[in-house]
């Protein structure tokens, strides 16, 4: 046997194998086993990441940046290789252009107020209808600031970008477009690689919300041309409190920093203070060091598995469910875009989301019942919300058949 | 129309369905689909709410399902009555189980009634618990300060 063919061998894709990675996954709820199936607002965490964050913890922990002795050496490599993890998951051209923020919201948060100088009255920051309330907000408030609009792009009774919309909404007054990768409600995986083509031939910067598709599969920020990619590590397998802004570093120069303090500084002193280098400019305070091992940890348990067989096993559980929707008489998916990562946000008529998320609970299944924090959509729709499954690839076939189940079994009960 | 007297003291929930029935069939429920199963159908003994009163001042703000709560006191019995809707059915069952607990009494007599603790021996408690986002909690705070200030008066 080759080196070589050793070397593919490693990456392996066995749900069961990989389910035993998982702690928490082998839990009973209500006296039935854990079914988890709201991945699309936390994942779960392999006992590598624990692990990661436990040594690190345990062997290295000291605060970063400072000098001056072995741990905080220590704990300055640990932090700033995960960063390097980051911008190769991304594909970034360098590690200046990864800043570390709380999560997606923030990152988002931070664009918007950096961007704010660029605006004035009548500038245009183009949305889409399926964005979730983190995309919206935050552009929301620099408008108010600066007397720009916020314009959603239309979106198709599918679930799909309605690409007409976006064409006739692009014009001169667009500044920004920020819209997301994939939809948390809807599952769509939007075709941003000709929009951002679009946008840059306008001279129209562009922000990729990309905190449901990293979950699912990897982006190449220089190949799509993104000025902004944001994501949130929670959804990805690693720890809450962390997440990654990827900015392309002539903008990020460009933007004011978003929050003063400790570390962002070069030289501080009463007449005149001057900012750090990036990524360091907009990471004021103590960041959170132990989450960005953490996140680091999940993404390289990421790289060792086959991700082509994890996209493969992905879909299948997806298209289980899509053959499984006729045998709940009444039961409808909102959201059939041609291409979506394996969400299923569904109703089921005569009752509301909230019943079905309870009585899902007390069979140990664990879904997303609301409005997702996406009531925009949830207006076009003209539904109070949806209950939501959303599948991570350690979920099995099993799962899916036993959401199923447990929905014949609700509606029996309200007939 | 909006609810008139009649309709607050024709509600038979906490009236001819008494706590005593509940906890009785309660205790003849083995799993969980039969306890559902009875909170729904206790749900349809919810009567009919005026689509007049659904207005922001008779809403409960709590996360997913809406709901609804008026009052009348009525002055000759001294005891407060109440009308509740919503559109999530467990949230209807479980609000008429508050209801045959706290519905046509006095509100010294509301003010005194633990719901927790009854929720808690009917293995409810999760559903009334700050945790969940459901309103309930939010519904018994309100028939709480309804009944204080009636108290109060």
């Amino acid at each position: 046997m080759s080196d070589l063919s050793m070397a593919t061998k490693t990456k392996t894709f066995d749900v069961n194998a990989i389910r035993q990675d998982f702690p928490i996954l082998s839990q009973e709820v209500n006296g039935k086993p854990l079914v988890y199936l709201d991945n699309g607002a936390s994942a779960q965490k392999p006992q590598a990441v624990l692990d990661a964050m436990d040594r690190y913890y345990r062997e290295m922990h000291s605060n970063v940046h400072r000098g001056a002795h072995t741990l905080g050496d220590r704990a300055t490599t640990a932090f700033e290789g995960a960063r390097e993890t980051v911008r190769a998951f991304l594909n970034a051209g360098s590690t200046r252009e990864i800043v570390w923020t709380r999560g997606t919201t923030e990152a988002i948060n931070l664009v918007a107020n950096g961007l704010a100088p660029r605006l004035k009255e009548g500038d245009e920051i183009l949305v889409s209808h399926m964005e979730h309330h983190a995309n919206i907000v935050p552009w929301q408030m620099i408008a108010e600031r600066t007397g720009a609009k916020v314009v959603p792009i239309q979106v198709t009774p599918e679930g799909e970008l309605d690409m007409a919309s976006f064409t006739s909404l692009l014009n001169d007054r667009t500044r920004i477009l920020a819209i997301t990768h994939v939809s948390n409600v809807l599952g769509t995986v939007n075709p941003i690689a000709p929009l951002i083509e679009q946008a840059k031939k306008q001279g129209v910067l562009t922000l990729i919300d990309g905190a449901q598709a990293v979950p699912h599969f990897q982006p190449d920020v220089q190949a799509l041309g993104c000025d902004f990619y944001v994501f949130s590590s929670h959804k990805l397998f690693g720890p809450t409190g962390i997440g990654a802004l990827y900015g392309r570093a002539e903008l990020l120069e460009e933007m004011p920093p978003y929050q003063g303090g400790g570390e962002m500084i070069e030289r501080v002193s009463f007449e005149r203070t001057t900012w750090n280098v990036l990524p360091y400019k907009f990471e004021a305070g103590t960041p959170a060091i132990a989450e960005a091992v953490g996140l680091a940890a999940a993404i390289d348990y990421l790289n060792n598995l086959d991700r082509a067989a994890m996209e493969a096993a992905e879909s299948a559980l997806l298209q289980r469910a899509n053959e499984l929707v006729e045998t709940v008489p009444g039961m409808s998916i909102i959201g059939t875009a041609r291409r979506k990562v394996p969400v299923m946000s569904f109703k089921i008529e005569g009752l509301h989301p909230s019943d079905i998320g309870t009585l899902l609970d007390q069979q140990g299944i664990a879904i997303r019942t609301g409005h997702h924090c996406a009531m925009p959509l949830m207006d076009f729709y003209g539904v109070p919300g949806t209950a939501r499954a959303s599948f991570a690839f350690y979920n099995t076939q099993q799962e899916v058949e036993k959401l199923f189940t447990g929905l014949q079994k609700i509606q029996r009960l309200f007939t | 129309m909006t609810a008139s007297k009649d309709q607050f003291l024709n509600n038979p929930l906490g009236q001819t369905t008494t706590l005593d029935d509940v906890l009785a069939d309660f205790d003849f429920l083995d799993d969980w689909e039969e306890r559902y199963a009875y909170i729904i159908d206790l749900g349809k003994q919810l009567p009919a709410f005026p689509d007049d009163d659904r207005v922001e001042e008779n809403y409960v703000h709590g996360c997913q399902s809406q709901v609804w709560l008026i009052h009348h006191y009525d002055e000759t019995s001294g005891k407060l009555f109440l009308l509740i809707d919503s559109d999530a059915m467990i949230v209807r069952g479980l609000a008429a189980i508050i209801l045959v607990a706290l519905n046509g009494k006095t509100p010294r007599e509301l003010l005194a009634t633990d719901i927790d603790e009854l929720f808690e021996q009917l293995d409810l408690f999760r559903h009334i618990s700050p945790t969940r986002g459901n309103g309930l909690r939010a519904m018994v705070g309100k028939i709480r300060d309804i009944a204080a200030a009636e108290a109060a008066d």
